[in-house]
């Protein structure tokens, strides 16, 4: 059976579901962003949250939703005013990786099942300019897209207990920032004394679905230096305008 | 400025609010009592705002010793309160005078119960919300030695009339109202007949952030590519595991959404303890 994108449908009593094609690429995430502005500015009369996560739209309402056909029609409008090609306004932001042994615990083991050398991880893993497409799963974390093929491996058969906040780490096709420690299961190549979320700031990320991020390698003596500042509030991640 | 100094934290006892809303699309779960309409009934008892911040127990409850005199009010689940050594009832304003212990024995029914504050507690609004949980809030549960603090009374706001009467038969519902989830066209004849007609039961694995179910749903439903989640979520996971999401769910999941609970439907299931039988009724969206 054919199914005809995008498809609206009530997820519930207080939300609605936009879904495009399932599958992850730039264009579809374009549409998204695009699409998830229109219903910000255009959904007026109701106080709304939309999130996006690689195909989908899910427009939040505080309160149980009244009418949810006239929201579904008022909705397909918007779906089809949407400027769908238009490019969006983003940032590329780099942040600084410490790879050193004591942090890359699993580098050894990416090494030897992977074939690679430790400083060849290094390369393939700062080369790219990777995509976010959403943040999920903890506050602050960031979906990535534009890993290297030969650095995809699978997630460790038991997870660890505790990953270190600021962890650098590839689970399948993906890879992340863990923004604050908890349990997890990727494999971890690095550390990032980077903050990637604040709950005492507006808005508690400053890197947003759409935004490009950039890896570059630091030395122990470099991490401690950033380290330090990012608690003292001195730090500033380098970024300039990206155009795509 | 009153204080509550907590002898006994109970088995997980925190404060919450009707959640954290507009966060979410930065990976911050929504939180919030689990069962938001009894938190809702004993902030209105008290003439609260809704949202005003009040204290959710859980099965357990608390041993709080209060040194100011305030009007508090507990819905909920009926964990059979005591002020001092008097039993008092649910769904009725309670005074409380300076010295007043407050403390709980044996649950009769469901497991969580509410407990509001004339004026809220002074606890710190972080992300537009008083909810705690782990990383946003300095405390995710109710320790030993901890104090709250609350407004001092300066006159009592209500009569110490009868109990009122809230509604409260969902405590004893196994009912739960649900309407399909994205992925609910993806499962047989069969499978959705066996969801509708069974009887689930509470897992020993469950807590603010989910429910699991007992008796698995055979199914050979692939992982879908990530997406968004909310509270009432049901997932199916490969091993036919269901898992309700509760409020304190993270905000997108790679499991099929089979279902999605009704408002009152999260609100019967955060009652419900290990063991208990539930069974899902298909609502259509009107």
């Amino acid at each position: 059976m054919k199914q005809e994108y995008p498809q609206i449908k009530p997820m519930g009593e207080r939300a609605i579901l936009i879904n495009f094609e399932p599958e992850i690429n730039e264009n579809s995430l374009k549409k998204l962003l695009n699409l998830k502005k229109l219903i910000e500015t255009g959904i007026i009369e109701d106080k709304v949250e939309v999130i996006n996560t690689y195909h989908s739209l899910l427009i939040v309402y505080v309160y149980a939703i009244e009418n949810i056909y006239d929201k579904v029609s008022a909705l397909k409008a918007l779906v089809s005013k949407a400027n769908i090609g238009k490019n969006i306004d983003s940032r590329i932001y780099h942040i600084p990786v410490c790879y050193e042994e004591e942090f890359g615990l699993d580098l050894e083991l990416i090494s030897s099942e992977n074939k690679l050398k430790i400083s060849e991880i290094i390369h393939l893993h700062t080369s790219p300019v990777y995509t976010v497409y959403f943040i999920g799963f903890l506050p602050g974390f960031l979906y990535l897209g534009g890993l290297d093929k030969k650095l995809q491996i699978s997630r460790k058969a038991s997870p660890r207990m505790k990953v270190e906040k600021g962890a650098v780490g590839i689970g399948e096709n993906q890879t992340g920032i863990y923004p604050q420690s908890s349990p997890g299961g990727w494999q971890i190549i690095g550390n990032s004394p980077v903050d990637f979320f604040d709950k005492n700031t507006y808005p508690p990320c400053v890197i947003l679905p759409g935004d490009k991020v950039k890896f570059y390698s630091i030395g122990k003596s470099e991490f401690l230096q950033i380290f330090e500042d990012v608690g003292r509030g001195e730090f500033e991640l380098k970024s300039e305008k990206h155009h795509g | 400025m009153g204080e509550i100094e907590v002898l006994y934290p109970g088995l997980y006892s925190s404060i919450q609010d009707l959640g954290r809303h507009d966060f979410r699309r930065f990976g911050v779960p929504q939180s919030g009592a689990m069962d938001s309409y009894a938190a809702k009934n004993a902030n209105l008892m008290l003439s609260n705002l809704e949202a005003h911040p009040i204290l959710e127990i859980t099965q357990l409850g608390p041993q709080l010793k209060f040194y100011e005199p305030t009007q508090i009010a507990i819905c909920g689940a009926y964990l059979n309160p005591k002020i001092n050594d008097s039993l008092v009832l649910n769904n009725k304003v309670l005074s409380i005078e300076k010295g007043d212990i407050l403390s709980f024995g044996k649950r009769n029914n469901a497991c969580r119960a509410y407990i509001a504050i004339a004026g809220g507690f002074n606890s710190k609004k972080i992300l537009e919300s008083y909810s705690w949980y782990n990383g946003i809030t300095q405390k995710q549960m109710l320790q030993k030695g901890d104090i709250i603090r609350y407004s001092r009374l300066e006159r009592p706001l209500h009569g110490l009339n009868a109990a009122v009467k809230v509604p409260d038969e969902y405590l004893r519902k196994c009912g739960i109202k649900v309407f399909t989830g994205p992925e609910y066209g993806l499962l047989s004849i069969f499978q959705k007949k066996l969801l509708f007609d069974s009887k689930f039961h509470l897992d020993v694995h469950n807590n603010r952030m989910a429910l699991q179910l007992k008796e698995p749903l055979e199914n050979n439903l692939t992982p879908i590519i990530t997406g968004p989640v909310l509270p009432g979520t049901v997932q199916l996971t490969p091993s036919g595991k269901l898992i309700v999401l509760m409020r304190d769910c993270q905000t997108t999941g790679g499991y099929p959404r089979i279902l999605q609970l009704s408002e009152d439907g999260i609100n019967i299931i955060a009652q419900k303890v290990v063991g208990e039988p539930l069974n899902f009724q298909l609502f259509e969206i009107k």
